[in-house]
């Protein structure tokens, strides 16, 4: 079966056309089902490409497929020739990846079903939602890096479309603007790494680099691999270009969920962890993807702390284990950052649908001061997003345990400042999810008042009037995904601790050069680590809860720099924002009043001028134009006498 | 005593050089047409000459040229004349200024 990867791909890219042609007129439910079909199609393929898989031997368990020759240059004088194919390569790593990409896209596909009913463009949503599941499926098996690319600028364009997807509103348009703005400065460094691949070993096939990668040259190395965290900073929202993902929030929120928080953000880890063997040799380039991973995760997770609504904490909170994973990644622990990344793809994914959940019980509310005590009324809902949060928080025997305690086994053994920032940060996820919870789902029932707390903000145009109707639970499309994520999510810890042979770590690893720093604690102190983990975990928990299920206002604990997200999007504004702005003015004011319309307008002022000049001469005398003739011909008489005179 | 040349050549710069004059001064359309009729056959008597002097018939035969174009012009130029006295019952050229840029 595995010749028929390709058509992994086709199935959603097919579902994408056929929305295209007949969108409009399958209409509402229809359309929806008919895309979430195709990518069904597409997960079932995929599972079994991944039986096929498995038959493979084990030391060189991969699969490449080339489809056609893409760029055919070949070589010149001088000069190595571009050949480019559009190949397709699965291995552990691209197969894991795709199968966790088609899974969840599926569920979100079918959840979407519900969320969007009525929507006034729902098969466009669909439309967009399949060409994304191709793309990011392109960009994870890709076999070389100009096929990443596509993939991976496929995923960028219908993220724009999707956060912009109401774009009747001003700030869903400009959010959307502004992922992909950010998202263009990252692309840049992918870019650069290409052209430094490319013109160091002469192919962009990743096997084949892998192969050279003596042959690179240590600073050389180095440079790829920094341009390829710039281009990875962007798509996986790591500082300091992490805040276009809060704005991405403007989208619907399965979008959220399957783009923001499972897929998409999630392809940078999976890029750096192709491209592992580049970096495990530039220790330096790895160990600024650890800090950097380290300062995200940590600056995240304050800012998640003091937000209100509700998917900004999501959001936050994403960044903030992306930035565990590029931690795991810099320690070289690359199979804890897969292992964090489904995790994380199953919990967030689940608590993003939660919140979904949430928002459209209450009609379309995300303020979480005026929620409260929905676990009354959403029973489902409740179950299914506390099991997502105390993944996410990292209490045992939940996915989020093991998989940060793996980061944070591996941090340590890196550096312990890095551990130290690690679970600092956990103790902060543990507290700001518990804030979440208990504001959300125990106290009182806030979103009965029309709160005085809210007099001055702006609110959903329909709240303003008349008293808000009781929350309900949402239909089974809508909760059978949550339930599907919760189990999924509570077991995905069973990948690690399933034994030594069934684990995902065993089933990656051959993808993976050998680990940076030597993993040899002793026994003992895993255990302290791990015990350490959930002592952590479960404190900041019960602090989390006891403070915020009793009040829903405590100024001292939202800083007004964190609920402004440390002023960056304010620093930002001002550094490049407004001088860029004032650069347009004065470009506008001045380059093109002045200096280019003056040109133009000078060249026909001087014809003008001159012209009004010279019409002096034509008087309409004919005596005048005969005089004129007649000086002339005394002038040529006189030059031609002279000349014979003085030769 | 033989007439030479030089006369020949400086009567015909006269006569071109009261022509020219004529067409500078005078305000007569008919005339500055005189003038210029002049200036011709000034040239003519030049070129006259010269085929004389130099045994080149080709002189001669660019003065049935000139006359020709001589004739042709002032059959079109008198009919101009006419046309605008008709129009203006007046002959002076400084009338005819329209062309003013």
């Amino acid at each position: 079966m595995l010749h028929l990867t390709w058509l992994i791909i086709a199935l959603p890219l097919a579902g994408f056309v056929v929305q295209l042609a007949l969108g409009r007129r399958l209409g509402d439910p229809v359309a929806g089902w008919v895309a979430t079909a195709f990518v069904a199609l597409s997960f079932v393929l995929s599972v079994g490409v991944y039986l096929s898989l498995l038959k493979v031997v084990a030391p060189v368990r991969s699969f490449s497929q080339t489809l056609w020759t893409w760029i055919p240059v070949s070589a010149g004088p001088g000069a190595n020739g571009l050949h480019v194919t559009a190949s397709l390569y699965l291995d552990p790593l691209s197969m894991t990846m795709v199968l966790f990409v088609t899974g969840i896209s599926m569920l979100i596909h079918m959840y979407s079903v519900a969320y969007m009913k009525g929507d006034r463009d729902f098969p466009k949503f669909f439309l967009y939602l399949n060409l994304f599941v191709a793309s990011m499926l392109i960009l994870v098996l890709g076999s070389n890096m100009l096929v990443t690319f596509v993939g991976w600028e496929g995923v960028g364009t219908c993220s724009y479309f999707l956060i912009a997807f109401w774009f009747t509103r001003e700030s869903a348009a400009s959010a959307g603007k502004k992922a992909f703005i950010y998202n263009r400065i990252g692309d840049v460094g992918f870019l650069v790494a290409i052209f430094l691949t490319f013109e160091r070993t002469g192919t962009l096939e990743y096997q084949a680099v892998f192969q050279d990668v003596n042959k690179i040259g240590p600073g050389y190395i180095t440079a790829i691999c920094l341009c390829l965290l710039l281009g990875v900073m962007g798509k996986s929202a790591q500082i300091p270009l992490f805040p276009w993902l809060a704005d991405a929030m403007e989208g619907p929120t399965p979008v959220s969920a399957l783009i923001h928080a499972a897929t998409m953000v999630t392809a940078g880890v999976y890029l750096l962890c192709r491209v592992n063997p580049l970096l495990h040799a530039s220790p330096d380039a790895a160990f600024t993807v650890a800090c950097v991973g380290a300062a995200t995760a940590f600056i995240a997770a304050t800012i998640a702390c003091a937000q209100d609504d509700i998917k900004k904490v999501l959001a936050y909170s994403t960044v903030s284990q992306l930035g565990y994973m590029f931690l795991a990644i810099g320690c070289g622990a690359y199979e804890a950052a897969i292992f964090l990344m489904i995790a994380h793809a199953f919990f967030k994914g689940l608590l993003f649908l939660g919140s979904g959940s949430v928002i459209h019980g209450l009609h379309d509310e995300q303020d979480l001061k005026r929620m409260g005590n929905l676990r009354r009324y959403m029973p489902i809902t409740f179950i299914t997003f506390a099991v997502g949060w105390l993944c996410i928080a990292g209490v045992p025997p939940f996915s989020g345990f093991w998989a940060k305690g793996d980061v944070l086994d591996n941090a340590w053994a890196a550096h312990p400042a890095l551990w130290f920032v690690g679970i600092f940060t956990a103790g902060l996820t543990a507290y700001y999810m518990s804030r979440l919870t208990g504001l959300a789902f125990f106290g009182k029932d806030r979103w009965k008042d029309k709160s005085p707390l809210d007099a001055g903000r702006d609110m959903v145009e329909h709240h303003s009037e008349g008293s808000i109707p009781a929350p309900h639970e949402s239909n089974w499309i809508m909760t059978v995904p949550l339930v599907v994520l919760a189990v999924f999510a509570a077991l995905a810890g069973a990948l690690d601790a399933a034994g030594p042979h069934l684990s995902l770590a065993h089933w990656v690893d051959p993808v993976f050069t050998d680990t940076l720093y030597s993993d040899n604690e002793a026994v003992h102190t895993e255990w302290l680590l791990a015990i350490l983990d959930a002592i952590v975990a479960i404190t900041f928990v019960t602090i989390g809860l006891r403070l915020w299920i009793t009040r829903a206002d405590r100024p001292k604990l939202e800083s007004r720099v964190l609920r402004h997200s440390w002023y960056l999007n304010e620093i930002y504004d001002f550094l490049i924002g407004r001088p860029g702005a004032r650069l347009a003015q004065f470009s506008s004011a001045v380059v093109d009043a002045r200096v280019i319309d003056g040109a133009v307008n000078g060249v026909g002022t001087l014809v003008r001028r001159s012209g009004t000049l010279v019409r002096r001469s034509q008087t309409g005398y004919v005596r005048n134009y005969a005089l004129a003739i007649v000086a002339g011909v005394v002038l040529l008489l006189a030059f031609a006498l002279t000349r014979t005179w003085w030769s | 005593m033989t007439v030479s040349a030089n006369w020949y050549l400086s009567l015909g710069a006269v006569l071109f050089s009261i022509g020219a004059l004529g067409l500078l001064i005078r305000r007569n359309v008919l005339i500055m047409f005189m003038c210029v009729e002049l200036m011709l056959n000034a040239a003519n008597l030049t070129f006259v000459t010269f085929a004389r002097e130099l045994n080149d018939i080709g002189g001669q035969v660019l003065v049935f040229f000139v006359l020709v174009v001589a004739a042709a012009e002032v059959v079109v130029g008198l009919g101009i004349v006419v046309a605008i006295y008709r129009r203006r019952s007046s002959t002076s050229a400084d009338d005819l200024h329209a062309m003013k840029g």
